[in-house]
């Protein structure tokens, strides 16, 4: 029972941990609060829900094309909404106060479309149920490869942020934003880039929880908040701390629900990530 | 001037007070959420005006209030109930304020949300697991027209602390953290006490709000009393009117309120479209708050003048 | 003091009465439709239950009233419908004050209940101030004492919970006094008012029936992975296995028991198994799944109104609120035809007679209804009705429930 609750709180932080992964970047790197981030999980999932159900394509074609429109629509967005509001923003407050208010639009706005187009059910189509047992747990081998993808992303977005020179210019961006048009880094170009990675892995995450999960079209602004507890918590911006924060989560719930009372689950992980806010704001792994 | 200004406010006090006179239940509806909004957005700005934080915990003491209610409604006078509201919410801000108003920007923003979730997922989890109940109902005889008062009578409180605020040292105090904290600290003025002072003060009356307003709902359990929703439309608001001025919050909460009304019963079906389209509208179009554009024609109009003169 | 105060009122009750009727017979005369508002959660947390149940009967009876030429009078003849309609955005001061702007502003002849237990507490007040009848078909019976007295003009129409319960405990006693059930439970429900009050009513009637309950745990709004508790479930030893949850908890559970090969005797979740996405969702593979609700599969009058459901809005009801509202809406329109636009006299009408509907001949007991499906279960693609087991149409229940595939 230890070993197989251990097991089942690591599968569900994986999936925590990949829609996390593309807020800290979004966050970390383009400096935009995105209370919309969400929206584009869910508008990955409905396009792969779209492909499966009614031209009966496989999801992960689904989750192959839905990476570079995510990437294209957080792209586009940013220079559409945000580049305006970051060339204005007399200082950072001002910029955090407009990207909250413009973000909860466009949650608003994208919600009412989806419903629009989807209506209000559940989506979800049954895809990879086969049981995969993993140390006496049994995990439906779809949550099992989301938890893979997520541990792909992750560690092949740090590799490439530590040895390519791409990523010591985000990361210049990320740390000292002032200083990297000195040494030449357009910071404008890169925040883009930034927030477009980002969309493109809100939405590979989207199309992988509808391999296992139904949805609603207002599921987003809870997949927000969780993927922001863990962003915090990991230290925003910090990629490797997101993947370890959301992996915690998903154990200390898997744990907390086992062990002490499941309605205390959520509970527990916001006051985890009070305590992590109060005592270690700059994140658990700073 | 300064007496010319307590008349109008006067004036203004004593019509609003006998608006539900000459109008229909529909009408006492619209004028309790319209003034409940007057309320959360001014008291809202009482703290973030000018300390500059962002508060998302609007509706964890909004809800606190509201649930009290719900609590003691079969065990105490109503006057006695919001004296425990408010109480109880004067005791969490205080608690909370001596916790985390080092925390600044995001960080408080976040907290301040994830605050209210957790104090639904409390009250929920102490409900079912230790009362083995939840939804209280709550059969308390008071009309909508004298929640519409007793909410007047708090949006008057809100606004005269607000004045006296900013007319005291205590309002010089609290401009010069908002401005630089550090320096503020250097001049000598307590910063942590009068961060505390106003987070308290501006959720009591945010609770008193909840509170006041409870009997409207009946049936109250935690899903319904905290809604974040409540939290947003209080800081888009007050944001839209301009935090930082006396009336700000008023003139943001007043429009915004029947704009979204409208919305709601011409546009049911789109409701949340327009409702998107209005936020990035208002930080697009009106970024200083409603009331900056005041100023803006003022200083166009005094240039215009100076342009004529010269 | 109060004793003038009260003569006040009466005097203005009065006047008022004297008005609003003098009101009515002119608008009686040169009246071109009949104005039905609603209020109900088109958007926000409700939306899904909203839009499943509640809005898509209420437009289909719109629709067959409109096939009929309109709503039938007394004395024949007949009006068009004229609809209001509102979002309420999941808020409980949106859905209050919306309510009081049908009563008040548009003047409405009836208005349709909201969606959910909450909800229709919410404005059981107003309906009773403003005098309109309340058919509240998704919401279960409030546990308030007096409740007649106190809202005399609302309509409980979805069962209590010790209904429920006991119809539950109907189904199983059999088996578990012949063996082959153990009579262990395990129980888990959601934190909220529809898994408290189902859960305590179920924890009374196991009790009473002498099952053991071994496992009786909540889980709040927002649990997302069922896996733990269904570990917990599946090692107590329980060959019942209950779950009081809402419809995205019901499909994660059924999803990770199938997939854990976690497959109890009986296998009961919640809200959400009575909807028509369930059996899709699972390959087909839900023969025995056991939950509220059900229908009478053989019920011409059920057939018609499948076939008519799926006609005009391109999928099916779902198995539990849906035949009861659109019965709730059958009663309005037959209780208008026989007492016109008067509402306290289609109240009295709604409370004493009796109404030919999709669920066969109906009357309400203490103004709710007690002669409906209680529990059902999915047998060849259906959820039917199992229990009350002596109802006209039950199915037998299968137990134990056959494997997952």
């Amino acid at each position: 029972m230890f070993f197989s609750t251990l097991v089942i709180g690591l599968v569900l932080g994986g999936t925590y941990a990949l829609i996390a992964l593309g807020l800290t970047i979004q966050y970390g790197i383009a400096r935009i609060m995105n209370l919309a981030y969400g929206e584009i999980t869910i508008a990955g999932a409905f396009f792969v829900f779209l492909l499966v159900s009614s031209m009966g394509l496989s999801p992960l074609l689904g989750l192959v094309l839905v990476v570079p429109l995510g990437f294209a629509l957080s792209w586009l967005l940013y220079g559409i909404v945000f580049h305006p509001l970051v060339k204005r923003a007399s200082h950072a407050g001002q910029l955090e106060i407009d990207s909250i208010l413009v973000t909860f639009g466009l949650m608003f706005l994208a919600q009412g479309l989806f419903t629009m187009f989807f209506g209000s059910e559940f989506a979800g189509y049954s895809w990879l149920q086969t049981p995969v047992n993993l140390l006496g747990a049994k995990i439906a081998a779809g949550r099992v490869l989301g938890l893979l993808i997520a541990v792909l992303i992750g560690g092949g977005l740090w590799l490439a942020m530590q040895r390519t020179r791409w990523g010591v210019n985000l990361r210049a961006v990320a740390n000292h934003p002032e200083f990297a048009p000195l040494v030449g880094i357009n910071r404008n170009s890169a925040a883009r880039v930034a927030f477009g990675l980002g969309g493109a892995i809100a939405a590979a995450g989207g199309a992988v929880m509808s391999m296992y999960q139904p949805f609603t079209a207002v599921d987003g602004g809870f997949l927000t908040m969780k993927a922001l507890v863990i962003v915090i918590m990991g230290g925003v911006g910090n990629l490797g701390g997101a993947l370890m924060a959301g992996l915690m989560i998903g154990v200390v719930e898997a744990y907390v629900s086992y062990a002490i009372d499941p309605g205390l689950t959520l509970a527990a992980t916001y006051t985890i990530f009070l305590g992590v806010l109060l005592w270690r704001p700059k994140g658990l792994f700073a | 001037m300064k007496t010319f200004g307590i008349l109008t406010f006067l004036v203004l006090a004593v019509g609003m007070a006998v608006l539900p006179l000459g109008i229909g239940d529909y009408g006492h509806g619209v004028l309790v959420g319209m003034m409940s909004y007057i309320v959360l957005a001014s008291a809202w700005a009482l703290f973030s005006g000018p300390t500059r934080y962002v508060s998302l915990a609007t509706v964890a003491f909004f809800g606190i209030g509201a649930y009290t209610v719900a609590v003691l409604a079969d065990h105490l006078p109503f006057g006695a109930i919001l004296v425990v509201a408010g109480s109880i919410g004067l005791c969490v801000a205080l608690l909370v304020g001596l916790a985390t108003l080092r925390l600044a920007g995001i960080y408080f923003v976040i907290f301040s949300f994830g605050l209210a979730e957790l104090v639904r997922q409390l009250i929920t989890w102490f409900e079912t697991s230790v009362n083995h109940t939840l939804g209280r109902y709550i059969f308390i005889e008071v009309s909508t027209a004298q929640i519409y008062w007793m909410l007047l009578g708090l949006g008057i409180i809100t606004l005269g602390l607000r004045w006296w605020i900013g007319n005291s040292r205590l309002g010089l105090a609290v401009n010069a953290i908002g401005d630089d904290e550090t320096v503020a600290r250097h001049a000598g003025v307590n910063v942590t006490g009068v961060k505390l002072a106003l987070f308290a003060v501006s959720s009591v009356l945010i609770t008193l709000a909840g509170a006041i307003q409870a009997p409207r709902w009946t049936y109250v359990e935690p899903s319904i009393v905290f809604n974040p929703t409540i939290s947003f439309m209080t800081l888009v608001m007050a944001l839209l009117g301009g935090p930082g001025r006396l009336w700000g919050p008023v003139a943001g909460a007043v429009p915004l309120y029947f704009l979204f009304e409208w919305i709601a019963t011409r546009f049911p079906d789109q409701n949340a479209i327009i409702l998107g389209l209005v936020f990035v509208a208002i930080v697009f179009l009106v970024p200083g708050g409603l009331l900056s554009l005041i100023d803006k024609w003022r200083a166009r109009a005094r240039a215009a003048g100076e342009q004529a003169h010269a | 003091m109060d004793f003038k105060r009260r003569g006040l009122l009466a005097v203005t009750a009065a006047c008022a009465l004297a008005l609003t009727s003098v009101a009515g017979m002119a608008m009686a005369q040169d009246r071109t439709s009949v104005r039905i508002g609603y209020a109900v959660s088109k958007t926000g947390v409700n939306a899904a239950g909203a839009n499943t149940t509640t809005i898509p009967n209420y437009e289909l009876w719109a629709k067959d009233v409109e096939a009929a030429d309109g709503l039938t009078l007394p004395d024949g003849s007949k009006l068009p419908l004229e609809i209001i309609a509102y979002d309420d955005r999941s808020a409980t001061e949106d859905l209050v004050r919306s309510v009081e702007r049908l009563a008040r502003q548009d003047e409405v002849d009836f208005i349709l209940a909201p969606w959910g237990t909450g909800f229709n507490l919410a404005v059981a007040p107003l309906f009773a101030r403003f005098g309109y009848p309340q058919l509240a078909g998704t919401s279960v019976v409030p546990n308030i004492d007096g409740l007649s007295d106190r809202w005399p003009n609302s309509f409980w129409l979805l069962g209590s919970s010790e209904a429920y319960a006991h119809a539950l405990v109907d189904v199983l006693q059999p088996a578990v006094n012949s063996g082959e059930l153990n009579g262990k439970v395990a129980m888990i429900s959601i934190a909220d008012g529809f898994g408290i009050e189902l859960s305590a009513g179920a924890r009374d009637a196991f009790e009473e029936a002498g099952f053991d309950l071994v496992m009786d745990k909540t889980y709040p709004l927002g649990t997302q992975d069922f896996a733990t508790l269904l570990q917990e479930a599946e090692a107590s030893g329980a060959d019942i296995f209950v779950a009081y949850s809402y419809p995205g908890d019901t499909f994660a559970i059924t999803a990770q028991s199938k997939l854990s090969s976690y497959n109890p005797k009986v296998f009961h979740p919640g809200v959400g198994t009575n909807f028509p996405i369930y059996a899709p969702m699972n390959d087909g593979n839900v023969e025995g799944v056991m939950s509220l609700g059900g229908i009478d599969a053989n019920s011409q009058a059920i057939q018609d109104y499948r076939a008519r459901h799926v006609a005009l809005l391109e999928k099916e009801p779902d198995s539990w609120a849906s035949p009861v509202i659109y019965a709730s809406l059958q009663m309005l329109q037959q209780a208008i035809g026989r007492k016109g636009l008067d509402r306290e006299a289609v109240s009295e009408e709604l409370a004493s007679g009796t109404f030919d509907t999709i669920l066969g001949s109906i009357s309400l007991e203490e103004n709710q209804l007690k002669d409906m499906w209680y529990i059902g279960q999915w047998q060849d693609g259906l959820f039917v009705g199992i229990s009350p087991t002596d109802k006209p149409g039950a199915a037998d229940a299968t137990i134990p429930k056959p494997d997952w595939n």
